[in-house]
């Protein structure tokens, strides 16, 4: 025990003494958690578009009146052909184009039928199908109020059964979106800075030779890995901690679950996570290696982890492999925790998983790590 | 000359005698992009759901049934009661539960309404939003169908047209934006740790003494990551070409002339960084946090720029990546040529001028 406690001394005096390191340890995370949360964001405001309207007649600009006053658009160009309007696309200066074509008017009231083009670039395609539903919206809505405006006649016999259907959202009524994304950021900055820390350490010892007056000391293999870990995992909880304080006083995500619950679950995690970094660091022989693996695991970790798409609209194969990905169990379990209130038995599955992940990682660092050079 | 050829072969050796570095550093774009390719999907599929249904007739079968068969959605569990919905909510499979309430059909035939509810789990707002409007498609679509006799007198259509990825293709999005992010990381923190390693073991000593001038120096670390940048860039274009069928719309000596640029763009911000930083591990948190998140989000890479305050959209400003992958999105995808870039390809020349001439005003000579 009392080795254990010169250890952690050791490793606690050498990270508060390297002044260059500490604002990366407690500031930068805070800041990147401020900035970050409001970039990732699919509310789509002011979407750029412009207008062509080629009838000039009252129902056309009523309809551009529609758009133009709608907060999902912001009017960039009027009064152009449509050829000048791709070119403006072509410039990435619109994102829509709405061409009403000629005798727009007199279609409708001659033939029952109209139409009106939308031109979107679709490069990204996850916005383009939101645009294309705001603006479906828009023409269906007037549609609607023409309908509306024929008069009774016009209506008659149109809909015989109707089927009403109410929808609710539950956990996050106003759909913000930030609730959704401040836990998921802070899993990762947390991940980042946990592995990063713990699979540099070491190896740098290595790379220094300091590896050397530890190995020939009597300190045991375990209680040099425990007092590697220790330092690390309580700064990786205080973290956790005043990501939440802040999380709670600046965004207000809710937070309906227990906590110690989420910081039973977050230990877990991160003893799974230090375990892997402290692997990767008995597997590299330099922290420039070291810094690959991790990269290579991040990067992975992070996109399949399910913190921008749903993890469950990833191929069965993928979520398979997703069973070896801890970051994807804590991804879930704090958004279930905080957003949804869930309970022990709720998350025991993915406790248990963990734990098990824990346990194997941390072993095979354990036995990886030797006491020789 | 000759002492320059030789630090430059140092360099290189110092790359390729460390294979499983390089295993992963070419490794990494493929993975990346085959992830994002076949991976990473943003439309509903298979969401898990549960019935409540009171009424049990033909009708709410039948809804039920073109539910289930349009692949968007699973059958869980039927459920008897509301008060099972809290409960499987927070067990967290089951994202959407349908009520149907009782005697349906009944009332839909005599009073010609019947109700129904959808709950969703909205702690992922954005599916949340889909799984709702795709459950209420189906559904009306199915009432449509009842009384498809009865025409609409106005019918105003919207014609729409996805320019330039008909298909909503994914791979449009993320293979611009992994090439940033890959050639990012590859260049901008190789160089910066290859700097501070030297520095943190102390043989920048023996570089210093030697005949090398400071710019030989820096022109030698880059050389090498120069090279291998290149090969990654070109990987990536080779397998969004012949993987994810992405058309190279425009001129392809631009699009390599831009990729070089945003290459010692990289470069030099590595540079930058290792002049800042004393030993590898401020170098890679550096490359780390400032570089690896920002460039995914702060980019346009996945979330548009537009929709972001404005305090970050200024912000954007100064993420190179985001000039990049303006430009690639632009050229590759839609066949701009320079006149349509050339602003952003000034700006990064401009950023490439200022973070040189940061590096060279830093960069010492002595190192105490």
């Amino acid at each position: 025990m009392r080795t254990i406690g010169f250890i952690l001394q050791k490793e606690f005096r050498q990270i508060f003494r390297n002044r260059t390191m500490l604002p990366f340890i407690f500031v930068v995370p805070f800041i990147q958690l401020l900035i970050l949360v409001n970039a990732a964001t699919l509310d789509m405001k002011h979407i750029e578009m412009i207008l062509v309207d080629r009838d000039h007649s009252q129902l056309s600009r009523q309809l551009s009146e529609k758009f133009t006053q709608s907060p999902f658009f912001k009017l960039v160009e009027a009064g152009i052909s449509s050829e000048q309007a791709e070119e403006e696309m072509l410039r990435n200066r619109t994102d829509l184009i709405v061409v009403i074509p000629e005798h727009f008017e007199d279609r409708l009231y001659r033939e029952g039928k109209t139409s009106v083009q939308l031109q979107i670039d679709a490069i990204n395609g996850m916005t383009a199908g939101l645009i294309n539903a705001y603006a479906s919206q828009i023409i269906t809505g007037y549609n609607q109020e023409l309908l509306k405006a024929a008069g009774k006649n016009a209506l008659v016999n149109i809909v015989t059964k109707y089927i009403d259907i109410r929808y609710s959202f539950w956990y996050n009524s106003e759909l913000n979106f930030k609730h959704y994304m401040v836990p998921g950021i802070l899993v990762i900055l947390l991940t980042l800075i946990s592995m990063f820390l713990a699979s540099l350490n070491l190896v740098r010892e290595k790379e220094m030779g300091t590896i050397e007056q530890i190995n020939v000391t009597p300190i045991q293999k375990h209680h040099f890995i425990i007092g590697k870990l220790i330092p690390f995992w309580i700064i990786a909880l205080f973290e956790l901690a005043f990501g939440l304080v802040l999380g709670k006083l600046l965004f207000r995500i809710p937070i309906e679950g227990n906590l110690p619950l989420l910081f039973a679950f977050a230990a877990v995690y991160l003893i799974a996570i230090l375990g892997m970094g402290l692997l990767i660091s008995t597997l590299s022989q330099t922290q420039q290696q070291a810094m690959f693996l991790n990269f290579f695991f991040m990067i992975t970790f992070v996109l399949m982890s399910g913190i921008f798409t749903p993890a469950e609209s990833m191929p069965a194969w993928a979520q398979k492999v997703n069973i070896l990905n801890p970051l994807a169990y804590f991804m879930r379990v704090i958004r279930m925790i905080l957003l949804k209130g869930s309970t022990f038995t709720d998350i025991f599955r993915d406790f248990a998983g963990m734990f098990a992940m824990a346990v194997v990682l941390l072993s095979l660092a354990t036995w990886r790590y030797r006491k020789i050079a | 000359m000759k002492e320059f050829i030789g630090f430059v072969k140092k360099e290189f050796l110092h790359i390729f005698r460390d294979p499983r570095s390089l295993v992963i550093l070419f490794g990494m774009p493929v993975i990346q992009i085959l992830i994002f390719g076949y991976v990473i999907r943003n439309e509903i599929q298979d969401v898990k759901i549960a019935i409540l249904d009171e009424s049990k007739d033909p009708v709410t079968r039948e809804i039920t049934n073109h539910m289930l068969a349009s692949g968007f959605f699973q059958l869980e569990q039927n459920i008897s009661s509301t008060e099972d919905v809290e409960k499987i909510f927070k067990r967290g499979r089951v994202r959407e539960v349908v009520i149907f309430e009782q005697n349906f059909a009944e009332k839909l035939e005599k009073e010609g309404l019947a109700h129904m509810q959808i709950l969703a789990d909205a702690s992922d707002p954005n599916s949340a939003k889909m799984i709702v409007s795709y459950t209420q498609g189906i559904v009306s679509a199915y009432v449509q169908e009842l009384n498809n006799q009865v025409k609409s007198p106005l019918i105003l259509e919207p014609r729409v047209r996805m320019i330039y990825n008909a298909d909503l293709k994914s791979a449009y999005m993320f293979v611009p934006g992994t090439m940033a992010m890959v050639l990012m990381l590859v260049s901008a923190m190789m160089t910066s740790i290859s700097i501070a390693r030297e520095k943190e073991t102390g043989t920048m000593e023996a570089i210093l003494v030697s005949p090398l001038r400071p710019i030989q120096i820096i022109a030698g670390k880059v050389t090498p990551y120069i090279l291998l940048s290149c090969i990654n860039a070109i990987m990536i274009l080779i397998l969004g070409y012949f993987v994810f069928q992405l058309p190279i719309r425009g001129s392809l000596t631009l699009l390599v002339f831009e990729t070089i640029l945003f290459i010692s763009l990289a470069l030099s911000l590595g540079i930058m960084i290792s002049t800042v930083s004393g030993n590898q591990q401020v170098a890679m948190f550096i490359s780390a946090l400032a570089l690896m998140l920002p460039t995914l989000l702060l980019s346009g890479f996945i979330f548009p720029i537009e929709n972001m305050p404005k305090i970050l959209q200024w912000l954007c400003y100064i993420i190179p990546p985001k000039y990049f992958i303006t430009i690639i999105r632009s050229v590759m995808l839609k066949g701009t040529g320079i006149l349509e870039v050339w602003k952003e390809t000034m700006v990064m020349v401009s950023m490439l001028v200022i973070f040189l001439g940061i590096s060279a005003a830093r960069f010492k000579v002595r190192l105490h």
